[in-house]
């Protein structure tokens, strides 16, 4: 099943350039980034060049401290790089200013966190919409793939509930749902499993096994090798270096 | 509260429509220092208030003066068979209607021939003439005041003006009493120059020529110059300052300048609470924002702009002071309305000043949840997931 996903509706920012059809989703030139720390200068990530194509399932390992974070916040346009150049479908983004970087994250990436990130206040459905609300679609739109979405992770029957009324893994597809709705390039997952007891992390990595099937792309940093393992590609950070970047 | 002010001017601006802004009007009063002296004293006559004289030398003396109309103002009783009512009977000159722009509601004023030969015929006062006459034609009736029996000629108008007095201008609160009007020279005949009164046990007898004097003004621009001119006339012929000069044109400034004092001292509160409230709401907006960092991080992760970010906080900014705002405008209105109810001051809501109010109250949101706004929009993206 493809994604019904049509965002024309809504009015692309003109930062966010067309995605180009050849050449890697990521592609990350002599990367660095530097932390001013009081007079000392801590590198977190010192020079990474790597590519992913559309479609891989990549892990990010390493040991604490090693600047997987790091890594995940420039690729996810959090934050910009100290030096190098991010492509992200072929356009640089290493250079842009804060609006633009918001107009690709609301465009191009998806997020699902350790701890869920849902909006307290907001219902199941409404937290799924709220990507589509930053891309101004109309409301009976967004409405309508937000149930599609949750449909598709199990929740139909959770519409209208509130983050508190759900169990941790139950939270978790919500957010799943919620990167899913913008129809991204890239989902990116910080330990989107830490949280979770095993079973519904086994759960939640189904879900991204059927994403994969699918042709996404999905990169997630994890420390626990099991979780790596169902990756097909595995690249592991050293202080701020790579260490390896391995297929199986 | 500007409701209080706005009654206060409206008050002047009815006792312009009543005695008119192109008149002046003098009223004879009881010197101040002497009512300690004839309290005690029963055949002393106290004399005092406006002269004949006074009455010629404005007529002659002063330029810019259309008429002045005099006028004995005396309180009495007016009786029709058992029915009895309390009221001023005014004897005058038949100009008064004129004059004083009260017009007639039945029959007629008494001419220049019922003055000369002081004829026994009165007109009454709308209201006395419904106390006296409840079930017919008052004309052609006749009342009694004391032994002399009065033919009743016609009815005046109603005064439209319910809680103002015109014998008494200063204190506007007293029960106003209805005038019933006869001729001068039949006044001066009925009731001579000497009055006397009962009051608190001790009587008195006093003597006062004319009670008061109405005096209309040729250029509705001149009357503070002739009102001028006449108190200084007076000034030179009374020892003691017994009358009083009521210029309606000035009671209207007065009003206007109290209310624009009034309106300065309640601006200023409202200012200050204006600002009080302001720093309350960007106090709670502060607290808000801080409260949902990690709502504001995760909504830029999901594409929010800083400026999505600083509408949304100001909105909320702008609903909680606009509630406050709507609750202020509830407060407002039924304010001036309970001081009308219990206090019996005038008060009056302009249209404009509720909507005002709630308009003020919500661009206060905006100028005080601006800044929180700002605060949240400016925050780093991942510091702000990084949260708790
Ligand atoms: N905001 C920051 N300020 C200063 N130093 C930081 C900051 N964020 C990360 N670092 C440093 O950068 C390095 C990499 O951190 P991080 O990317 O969080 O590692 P990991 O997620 O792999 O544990 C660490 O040495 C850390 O102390
Ligand atoms: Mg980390």
């Amino acid at each position: 099943m493809s994604t019904p996903l049509n965002l024309a509706a809504g009015t692309p920012s003109s930062a966010v350039s067309p995605v180009s059809a050849i050449g890697p989703i990521v592609g990350l030139e002599n990367l660095r980034k530097t932390y001013q720390m009081g007079g000392t200068t801590v590198t977190a990530l010192s020079g990474l060049s790597l590519e992913i194509q559309a479609g891989e399932y990549v892990a990010i390992m390493g040991p604490s401290g090693c600047g997987k974070s790091t890594l995940l916040n420039l690729l996810g346009c959090l934050d910009r790089p100290s030096g190098g150049r991010y492509f992200l479908g072929g356009q640089d983004v290493s250079g842009l200013d804060d609006d633009a970087l918001s107009a690709i994250r609301g465009a191009r990436l998806g997020f699902v966190f350790q701890s869920y990130n849902l909006i307290q206040q907001l219902s199941v459905v409404e937290n799924i919409e709220v990507p589509l609300f930053y891309q101004n679609c109309p409301e009976e739109q967004a409405r309508q793939i937000a149930t599609d979405l949750a449909r598709r992770v199990g929740l139909e029957t959770r519409l209208d509930h509130k983050p508190f009324e759900l169990s941790g893994g139950q939270q978790q597809r919500v957010a799943i749902a919620r990167a899913l709705a913008n129809d991204p390039l890239v989902i990116l997952a910080d330990e989107a499993t830490g949280n979770l007891d095993s079973a519904s992390g086994r759960e939640i990595l189904g879900i991204f096994d059927d994403l994969r099937r699918q042709g996404k792309t999905l990169i997630m940093v994890t420390h626990d090798v099991e979780v790596g393992e169902r990756a097909r590609r595995i690249i592991r950070l050293r202080d701020g270096e790579l260490e390896s970047d391995t297929c199986h | 509260m500007l409701a209080i002010g706005e009654g206060a001017s409206f008050k002047a601006q009815e006792i312009i429509k009543t005695l008119g802004s192109q008149n002046i009007l003098l009223r004879s009063q009881k010197p101040g220092e002497e009512e300690k002296v004839t309290n005690r004293r029963d055949n002393y006559v106290l004399e005092y208030g406006l002269k004949n004289e006074d009455l010629k030398r404005i007529r002659n003396t002063i330029p810019g003066v259309e008429t002045a109309l005099p006028a004995r103002v005396v309180r009495d009783y007016v009786w029709n068979i058992t029915v009895r009512v309390d009221v001023d009977v005014v004897g005058t000159l038949p100009e008064y209607p004129i004059v004083r722009n009260h017009p007639i509601a039945m029959g007629r004023f008494f001419n220049q021939a019922d003055l000369d030969a002081a004829e026994s015929v009165c007109v009454l006062g709308k209201e006395m003439a419904q106390k006296l006459f409840p079930l017919d034609e008052p004309l052609g009736r006749d009342v009694r005041i004391g032994d002399n029996y009065y033919r009743v000629i016609g009815v005046m108008e109603l005064r439209t003006t319910g809680s103002f007095s015109e014998g008494n201008l200063e204190d506007a609160g007293s029960a106003s009493r209805d005038r019933m009007f006869i001729p001068l020279e039949t006044a001066r005949h009925r009731y001579g120059e000497v009055l006397f009164r009962r009051r608190a046990g001790s009587s008195e007898l006093e003597r006062v020529a004319l009670h008061e004097i109405t005096v209309k003004v040729v250029n509705p621009q001149d009357v503070i110059p002739v009102a001028d001119a006449i108190k200084d006339v007076l000034e030179k012929n009374h020892k003691k300052k017994d009358y009083a000069v009521v210029v309606p044109l000035e009671l209207l400034k007065k009003a206007e300048e109290t209310k624009k004092i009034f309106n300065l001292v309640l601006g200023s509160i409202a200012a200050i609470s204006l600002l009080v409230g302001g720093i309350g709401i960007m106090n709670i907006m502060l607290a808000n924002v801080t409260e949902r960092t990690r709502e504001i991080g995760i909504r830029r992760a999901l594409g929010a702009r800083r400026q999505d970010i600083t509408t949304q906080f100001v909105i909320e900014a702008v609903i909680l002071s606009a509630s406050g705002g709507l609750l202020g405008v509830l407060l407002g209105v039924l304010i001036p309305f309970a001081v009308s109810h219990f206090a019996g001051m005038r008060t009056i809501i302009t249209p404009g000043s509720p909507i005002l109010a709630f308009t003020i109250s919500g661009l206060i949101g905006v100028v005080f949840g601006l800044y929180p706004a700002l605060r949240a929009a400016t925050m780093d993206p991942v510091e702000a997931l990084r949260h708790e």
